[in-house]
């Protein structure tokens, strides 16, 4: 499939979501699993990618004091927990990545 | 008995302006994420005319985020597009939140709205509907949420074209990608405010781990599924 394909079938999908309930309201309401479902939806999709990101490199898993992408992501879990900003968890995160990656 | 009504809720350009000016704050958080956006999607190697169009046709920045970013790693379009789905799900809720105060609109309208309806024109318009308790007559509001949606559209194009310009001078070793991961957990964290959130969250990156060497990038899927069935589950418990 093609980058314009991908596009525009995300793009309609999307969309699709936004005008739902707006374009049939009055005739469905939203069925109670999903209404229930629809808030577990950011943290397990955006933890799902969080993780690998932290703790795979090169295809493996990496938990270690070398792994410097892992210990910014735990400085920022921390601030985010601490402040709720998130400028100022990707600032404090970027900060150490580029401390430990000037350092070692 | 009266409704009593402030000034901006009585004409079609009062509710706009209302809708840019509650806005605003908003947009000098999301001006460096359309940037950031731009800078990644050119680094995943999507071309600056397919960068800017993901920006208009999609218009979710999260999603086009993952988007780009599974991009650069060379994942099927189909996984791309469902991981985009998946995580613009949530929009069904604001569609269902909002559809009581828009159901007298004309078609076209709805098409509209829907359009400019992102997580942040969500925020300011929920919160300017719950200020009035009864719908005013005639009920102009929907233009707030059409100045908001509007102010944020065009931060959006305008961020994503300053980041696409600019990204190309920025070199690979400052690893900006990271930020995107970063920006993830400046918004799970502070998001999980109970057991169900919290395993939710904790199964969805775990089975995420475990399922890493599935092909396609389906770890991503099958650690969401897996997420979301935990938080139902301990929410049914409590």
């Amino acid at each position: 499939m093609t980058v314009w394909l991908t596009i525009l079938l995300a793009g309609l999908v999307t969309y699709t979501t936004r005008l739902s309930f707006i374009q049939v309201y009055g005739r469905r309401q939203i069925p109670a699993w999903i209404a229930r479902s629809l808030r577990f939806v950011p943290p397990a999709v955006l933890t799902a990618i969080i993780f690998p990101e932290l703790l795979m490199q090169d295809g493996g898993l990496n938990i270690s004091i070398g792994n410097f992408r892992l210990l910014a992501g735990i400085v920022a879990t921390l601030v985010a927990w601490r402040t709720k900003n998130v400028m100022l968890t990707v600032l404090a995160g970027m900060l150490v990545l580029w401390t430990l990656q000037i350092i070692f | 008995m009266e409704e009593e009504l402030s000034p901006e809720t009585t004409t079609p350009a009062g509710e706009f302006l209302a809708g840019l000016r509650d806005e605003l704050p908003i947009l000098v958080g999301v001006f460096p994420f359309g940037f950031i956006y731009g800078v990644i999607a050119i680094g995943a190697g999507l071309s600056p005319l397919t960068a800017q169009a993901m920006s208009a046709i999609v218009f979710a920045g999260s999603a086009q985020m993952l988007m780009a970013q599974l991009y650069g790693v060379g994942t099927p379009g189909v996984v791309i597009a469902l991981a985009a789905a998946i995580v613009n799900l949530r929009h069904l809720l604001y569609s269902a939140s909002l559809a009581p105060y828009l159901r007298k609109l004309s078609a076209p309208w709805k098409w509209l709205l829907a359009y400019l309806l992102t997580d942040e024109a969500y925020a300011v318009t929920i919160i300017h509907y719950h200020k009035s308790r009864r719908a005013p007559s005639p009920d102009y509001r929907h233009f707030f949420l059409l100045g908001s949606g509007l102010a944020l559209w065009s931060t959006w194009q305008l961020s994503t074209a300053a980041g696409i310009l600019l990204g190309t001078q920025i070199p690979a070793s400052w690893s900006l990608e990271f930020t995107l991961t970063l920006t993830f957990i400046g918004l799970v964290v502070p998001s999980l405010k109970d057991r169900a959130g919290a395993a939710a969250a904790i199964t969805a990156g775990v089975a995420a781990l475990l399922a890493f060497a599935l092909p396609l990038k389906l770890g991503l899927v099958v650690g969401s599924l897996a997420g979301i069935i935990a938080g139902l589950i301990v929410e049914r418990r409590q």
